[in-house]
């Protein structure tokens, strides 16, 4: 790779490290606070919320009541589930509604819940292909879920957090907060106003934002063109921020009227790691030392770092198929690249957004070298705790924490404890059905795939890459990540209600136990450090986290990759 | 449950309305003050004021004596603006293979010789990639300057006026945009095919 190739990944992280303490203390004051940032401009607005959602105050005050992990679970699910049942709705009925001037007629009922599954679960996995399919209100209303479900993330991240890090007085608390409270803040004083700036900053780029019709040209050559068009930058913005990935057109980030520059490009990787780099920041905080936080942020660095020294090598290798016809491959694998990202910013990309459960691309996955390929297909079965989702990335890396805390236990012979308090049957029950659920959907399903016709048809490639698509198919929409090997057709009714079904358990079968080992912590009593204890907020424990993650998801998911990128890379040269 | 399922609807229609509604068309008013040009596709026109294609998005160049752009796998017969998209053909592809094949033998008579960048035979992932690596505009040099009877050197220098660097020396590549590209040659060795308008 080329030197400016390494300066770039460079500034990136020196970039997330510098924003992950100062970005991570302001959403510590959001939520955490007893006064709110700008409560003066907002407070007045966010009591007005709470107001017309119905929210129900503590007596006297306006903050809303405290409540239980099951009511917090129930308020998220009732939530989410509303918010299916509206995207869904608008799609179907999207040709009676405004802002329509292609006058896209309703998105077919399979369709259309696989969309508002996929949005609502923050995956953004499209079997669409929205510059041919969506009315810009529809757009806009996925937009809508852009920010809601990254709200959502953050709220359930914050819950453990406060769960794990709260110290009880002997009457214990049993509240993790309250989710209305957690959606609304996270709107009004962190999502919105930053996305409002960077879509500003994004259509000074050349990104668009307009309600026009397409537009049509004849070119110097004589050529009729058409212009797709659309209110583009205000969803880029809080796709990349939120974490979510879904693209305003089919191309995603390769689309030169979502992601115009080399620059534009740079903020969007930036945005994606931003919250999620400075929630370890606010959870060590909120466990009243930062080191915690640290430690989690030193594992997540060096997962992310080792994939995106692997990926970027492989990406600017030549292609070994394409050898012999006289061609010039010194710039690396091009094919499905853009000119002004080259390969080591397409490689970089495709690692933040699948350490991230973003699932944005800038470049073809399907068309990645087969170990370039592999990297981001590790990153998703990893669980996406590389940084992770908004929130999802914190709440990943926690359960593995306690995996970890308790494989450390089993070694010095301890019961396992973390931040003071013990790690018990009950949590470690609900935290192996957390680890569990996500490669039996992907496997499950994916062996579903492999063998049924409906599933087959649908390939896009042959040989041991067509298994590579089916398995990132499923990784990616259990791993709520959306990102594909897209050569796939997946607008079938078998591929949009398997998706559908693996981002639904991959999102609430995971969040539900995580509210539950939440609630079972929060009570807990902590007891002071003693010679005995395993200290979690240094770089034994740190290294110890990587080697978790890394057996789990390596000794789960080797045999699948073996028989699909593996073999493909083997075969070095050969055509299928 | 069942306590949370007013205040979710309710939740659900107001934030719809502030964040599905409201803010993307405040974003929306707000660039088309500030940067209505950008804003509405970066559109370049001709000096009669007359649109003739974005800056940002790929068109089909055939003749000649322009620089042509990478082949694009948008739509059908490619550079569909209404259908972006890469090929998605894997790295062991036998369809890619014989794709690239046969664009190298169209390409090759060019500029024989000299080995075709892989960025010319490779599509795009959005396939409306609206530039090119210097190489990959340096390479049609040959053709071009025979086509339009000058000095390959001229259009050489063109080429290098018209070579963006890296964003701050470290992002992205270096690239050439193909379409300001073809008007500058225009501008500089005359209008190679009149408008059939």
């Amino acid at each position: 790779m080329t030197a400016a190739g390494w300066m770039q990944m460079i500034a990136f992280a020196v970039v997330v490290l510098a924003l992950t303490k100062p970005l991570g203390g302001y959403l510590h004051r959001v939520f955490e606070g007893e006064r709110q940032p700008l409560p003066r401009l907002l407070g007045p607005i966010e009591r007005l919320l709470y107001r017309l959602c119905g929210v129900r105050g503590r007596s006297g005050s306006g903050e809303p009541a405290e409540q239980t992990w099951s009511q917090y679970a129930g308020a998220l699910l009732a939530f989410s589930l509303f918010s299916v049942i509206g995207v869904y709705v608008l799609q179907r009925a999207q040709t009676f509604l405004h802002f329509n001037p292609q006058r896209f007629k309703g998105v077919d009922p399979a369709l259309a819940f696989n969309t508002a599954v996929s949005f609502t679960t923050n995956t953004d996995w499209q079997a669409y292909s929205g510059e041919s399919v969506l009315s810009y209100l529809v757009q806009m209303a996925l937009g809508w879920q852009n920010f809601a479900s990254a709200a959502v993330g953050l709220g359930v991240a914050l819950a453990l957090a406060r769960g794990l890090t709260s110290r009880p007085g002997p009457a214990g608390p049993r509240t993790l907060g309250n989710f209305w409270r957690d959606l609304v803040r996270a709107l009004l004083y962190v999502l919105l106003p930053a996305s409002i700036v960077v879509a500003l900053f994004f259509v000074s780029q050349g990104v668009l934002q307009n309600l026009s019709a397409y537009k049509e040209l004849t070119t110097i050559e004589g050529l009729k063109q058409v212009l797709a068009m659309g209110p583009v930058a205000s969803q880029e913005a809080i796709k990349m921020l939120g974490t979510n990935g879904g693209g305003f057109f089919n191309a995603n980030s390769a689309h030169p009227f979502e992601n115009p520059t080399p620059l534009t490009n740079f903020v969007q990787l930036i945005l994606i790691f931003a919250i999620p780099a400075a929630l370890t920041n606010t959870y060590g905080r909120m466990a009243r030392s930062e080191r915690q936080g640290w430690a989690l942020f030193g594992s997540m660095g060096a997962l992310f770092i080792a994939g995106a020294i692997a990926c970027s090598l492989a990406e600017a290798q030549p292609n070994p198929a394409l050898r012999g016809l006289g061609i010039e491959q010194s710039a690396g694998n091009m094919e499905g690249k853009e000119a002004r990202f080259g390969t080591p910013a397409s490689a970089l990309f495709a690692v933040v957004t699948t350490d991230a459960s973003c699932g944005a691309v800038n470049a073809m996955h399907d068309s990645f070298t087969p170990l370039g390929g592999l990297v981001p297909l590790v990153n998703l079965q990893l669980g996406e705790v590389i940084f992770g989702g908004v929130g999802a990335g914190l709440y990943g890396m926690l359960m593995m924490v306690v995996l970890c805390v308790f494989i450390a236990g089993l070694m010095v012979g301890r019961t396992p404890e973390y931040l003071g308090k013990k790690i018990e049957a009950r949590e470690m029950k609900l935290a192996m059905l957390y680890v569990l659920v996500f490669p039996i959907t992907v496997l499950g399903l994916s062996a579903w795939a492999a063998v049924a016709p409906q599933g087959v048809s649908s390939l896009g490639n042959t040989g041991p890459h067509g298994l590579s698509e089916i398995l990132y198919a499923f990784t990616s929409g259990a791993a709520n990540n959306g990102s594909a090997f897209a050569g796939l057709n997946a607008n079938t009714p078998f591929w949009n209600l398997g998706m559908a079904a693996s981002m639904l358990v991959g999102r609430f079968f995971m969040i539900v136990p995580v509210l539950a080992i939440a609630g079972s912590m929060i009570g807990k009593k902590v007891v002071p450090p003693g010679p005995g204890t395993f200290p979690t907020d240094n770089a034994l424990f740190a290294t110890l986290l990587v080697g978790v993650v890394v057996v789990v998801g390596a000794l789960t998911f080797f045999p699948a990759l073996a028989l699909g990128p593996v073999v493909e890379h083997f075969a070095r040269g050969r055509t299928f | 449950m069942r306590e949370s399922l007013l205040p979710a609807f309710r939740a659900v229609l107001v934030t719809l309305f502030l964040t599905g509604l409201l803010y993307p068309l405040a974003v929306t008013g707000l660039s088309q003050v500030l940067f209505a040009d950008r804003a509405n596709g970066s559109l370049v026109k001709d000096e009669r004021g007359v649109v003739i294609g974005s800056e940002l998005i790929a068109q089909a160049f055939q003749s000649a004596g322009y620089i042509q752009p990478r082949p694009s796998a948008a739509g059908d017969k490619g550079f569909d603006p209404t259908a972006s998209g890469g090929s998605n053909l894997g790295p062991t592809s036998k369809k890619l293979r014989d794709r690239v094949a046969a664009e190298v033998l169209r390409l090759q008579p060019d500029n024989p010789g000299v080995p075709v960048p892989a960025e010319l035979v490779t599509t795009s992932g959005s396939g409306l990639d609206p530039q090119l690596s210097p190489a990959g505009a340096l390479w049609q040099v040959p053709r071009v300057a025979k086509a339009r009877n000058v000095a390959p050197e001229r259009v050489r220098a063109v080429v290098e006026a018209q070579t963006e660097a890296r964003d701050f020396g470290i992002l992205g590549e270096p690239r050439v945009n193909v379409l300001l590209l073809n008007l500058a040659l225009d501008r500089q060795f005359g209008r190679l095919t009149s408008p059939k308008r």
